[in-house]
């Protein structure tokens, strides 16, 4: 526990700005959801019985021989595409060596200086003060092909991690998952939106990989992880510090947050003419900070060589062509062309893409729902729901043709949105389809005006001051009137007719 | 050919986690020096025209389908395990580095 407890001096933000340039670099691991593993035929699963999804290629046992799986680097190669990288006409894996028993084969096979994407950008939005969308650029150097590590269990000691250990439990199911690391080059001249941009950065990557479909995408789950390095220099010197790497920082806000945290741990260490140790650093979720791990020494010379045992990928144009044509249409130049086909404001727009439902707006929109109506339910009644099971929006047991449907039942009047509630909640509880369940649950609004006349007839006797203000031309008071009324139709009235009844009768 | 000196020997012991005595190191840093002469002269047999390479065969692209394929049972993967716990590989601490 001690080892979280952190007495370390830190700058304020302001004096850190005012001192300092902040270069952020950010490395992102993904996780593919290719079926089987990289190297082998083992499912690209974990989570199950430990070591129940081994072999003795990913046990690196002796004589087993790996074989490249074709649809990671189809996955890897449409991740480079979408990021505007160009592919290697030839590249080759590499041995990355190291001691660690994550790894049974004593090294990891991933690739050195040939990586198989280089040289892309992503364009990142942030939203300036005054909530309009501004462009950061940022260039990613490579993203490479490499295989995840099994899992270790660390047993005896306070606190679970390896400090204080006894000894490792094992499991080697994630060993050999496929997985592309795409790193980006110095990211300088955000200044004092760098935490904003990291953070803006691996969402909206995030965003991507979920629109190429090759991941999970899952932070809690460990699907995407971040590293985040960061350095400062003196201001206005356009150079690069000493920096830090920040390990499995899991959570977007988490990115912000180990950013400004190392921004200002860093200029509280300088500005007292000290030096940056270069390091691995741990983030603690909790706590809110960084700790020191290891040392950058010999323990990172890897002695990277090529890998033997595979052959050189070399994608021909034609299949990267042919992968060019399957990439999604971009998120952010999707959403600008949706936001603008809707008429929603940026605070509409942002709102959907936060709860997840930008797809299912999309496809209610499609449906014949009118945009404003579709978002309403999506993000009103619907994520409430999916709060309150716990269930992800796009996993309610309700279709974008259903919403559309009981919206339609509103156009036409069939019933009101309070009765169109119900109907939500009878669809999602299985009761069948929209039209299906008002007619179980008997939730037409009545529009007859043989019934409804007797109901506003009942309502005036029963009202004679407020009758007496409409007929004084009070129209405001009818509202009163109405609400009788529903109250005695079970709030199956047709709003509008009773009012029109209500105005005729005393106007 | 640059000789392999006797801190560069020392140096990869410590990294490939071989100990080392100063005696052995003595004895075995010419050796492998020795050793890196004679692989050299393969340079002076090679002609401009033959690149460095890293595969002896000039193969490209071999690649399995996303298939699964049985593997091993737990039981088979963890029997050659000098410890185990929960079908789990035991393994000892690691000082020093990190998880």
């Amino acid at each position: 526990m001690s080892a979280h407890t952190n007495d370390t001096a830190l700058m304020s933000y302001e004096d850190v700005l005012a001192a300092f340039d902040p270069a952020i670099g950010l490395e992102v691991h993904v996780e593919l959801n290719t079926a089987s593993k990289m190297f082998c035929g083992c499912p690209a699963t974990f989570g199950g019985d430990p070591n129940a999804g081994v072999c003795p290629t990913c046990l690196g046992l002796p004589g087993a021989m790996p074989v490249v799986n074709a649809k990671a680097v189809e996955s890897a190669i449409r991740i480079g595409l979408a990021l505007n990288c160009d592919i290697a006409e030839w590249c080759r894996f590499a041995r990355k060596n190291y001691f660690y028993p994550d790894m049974p084969k004593n090294f990891q096979t991933s690739q050195y200086d040939e990586p198989i994407c280089f040289d892309g950008w992503m364009d990142v939005d942030l939203q300036n003060e005054a909530g309009e969308t501004e462009t950061f650029r940022v260039e990613i150097e490579r993203a490479h092909m490499e295989e995840d590590t099994g899992k270790s269990l660390h047993v005896g000691g306070a606190t679970g991690r390896i400090h204080g250990a006894d000894y490792s439990l094992v499991d080697y199911n994630r060993a050999g998952i496929p997985l592309i690391e795409i790193v980006t080059r110095p990211i300088m001249g955000a200044g004092e939106r760098a935490p904003e941009v990291a953070k803006a950065y691996v969402a909206q990557l995030r965003e991507l990989i979920v629109a190429l479909g090759v991941s999970e995408a899952r932070m809690d789950q460990g699907n995407l992880r971040a590293d985040v390095n960061l350095s400062l220099a003196p201001k206005g010197s356009g150079t690069l510090g000493t920096r830090t790497e920040t390990k499995n920082v899991n959570s977007f806000r988490s990115v912000e947050r180990a950013v400004r945290y190392e921004m200002q741990r860093h200029g509280a260490i300088l500005s007292d003419g000290g030096s940056i140790l270069q390091e691995t650093r741990h983030w603690h979720e909790d706590t809110g900070v960084t700790t020191s791990g290891r040392e950058k020494s010999d323990a990172e010379d890897y002695r990277y060589f090529p890998e033997p045992d595979l052959v050189p990928v070399a994608p021909s144009r034609e299949w990267v062509e042919e992968l060019r044509g399957t990439l999604p249409e971009n998120p952010t130049v999707r959403r600008a062309r949706l936001q603008a086909a809707w008429g929603f404001t940026d605070m509409e727009m942002r709102d959907t893409v936060g709860a997840g439902a930008l797809g299912l707006v999309e496809e209610t929109i499609a449906e014949g729902a009118a945009p404003q109506a579709a978002r309403k339910w999506w993000l009103g009644e619907l994520a409430r729901r999916s709060n309150e099971d716990g269930v992800d929006i796009v996993d309610l047991p309700i279709t974008p043709a259903q919403v559309a449907r009981i919206q339609a039942l509103v156009d036409d009047r069939t019933v009101n949105d309070k009765l169109a509630r119900q109907v939500f909640e009878g669809v999602l509880a299985g009761e069948g389809s929209p039209d299906e369940v008002v007619e179980k649950r008997g939730l037409a609004v009545v529009s007859d005006d043989g019934a409804l006349g007797a109901a506003v007839d009942n309502a005036i006797a029963a009202n004679p001051d407020i009758a007496d203000k409409i007929r004084d031309g009070k129209h405001a008071a009818a509202g009163a009137l109405i609400g009788a009324v529903m109250k005695e139709m079970r709030g199956q009235a047709d709003a509008g007719r009773v009012r029109e009844l209500i105005l005729e009768k005393l106007g | 050919m640059p000789e392999i000196t006797r801190d560069e020997v020392a140096h990869l012991a410590t990294l490939a986690r071989i100990d080392l005595s100063d005696a052995e190191l003595d004895h075995l840093a010419p050796q492998l020096s020795v050793i890196l002469e004679s692989v050299a002269s393969i340079t002076g047999v090679a002609g401009d025209d033959v690149p460095p390479t890293s595969h002896a065969i000039p193969l490209t692209n071999v690649f399995r389908e996303d298939v699964v394929v049985p593997g091993l049972s737990a039981e088979e993967a963890l029997s050659g395990a000098p410890a185990v716990e929960g079908n789990r590989f035991s393994v000892p601490r690691i000082l020093g580095e990190e998880a």
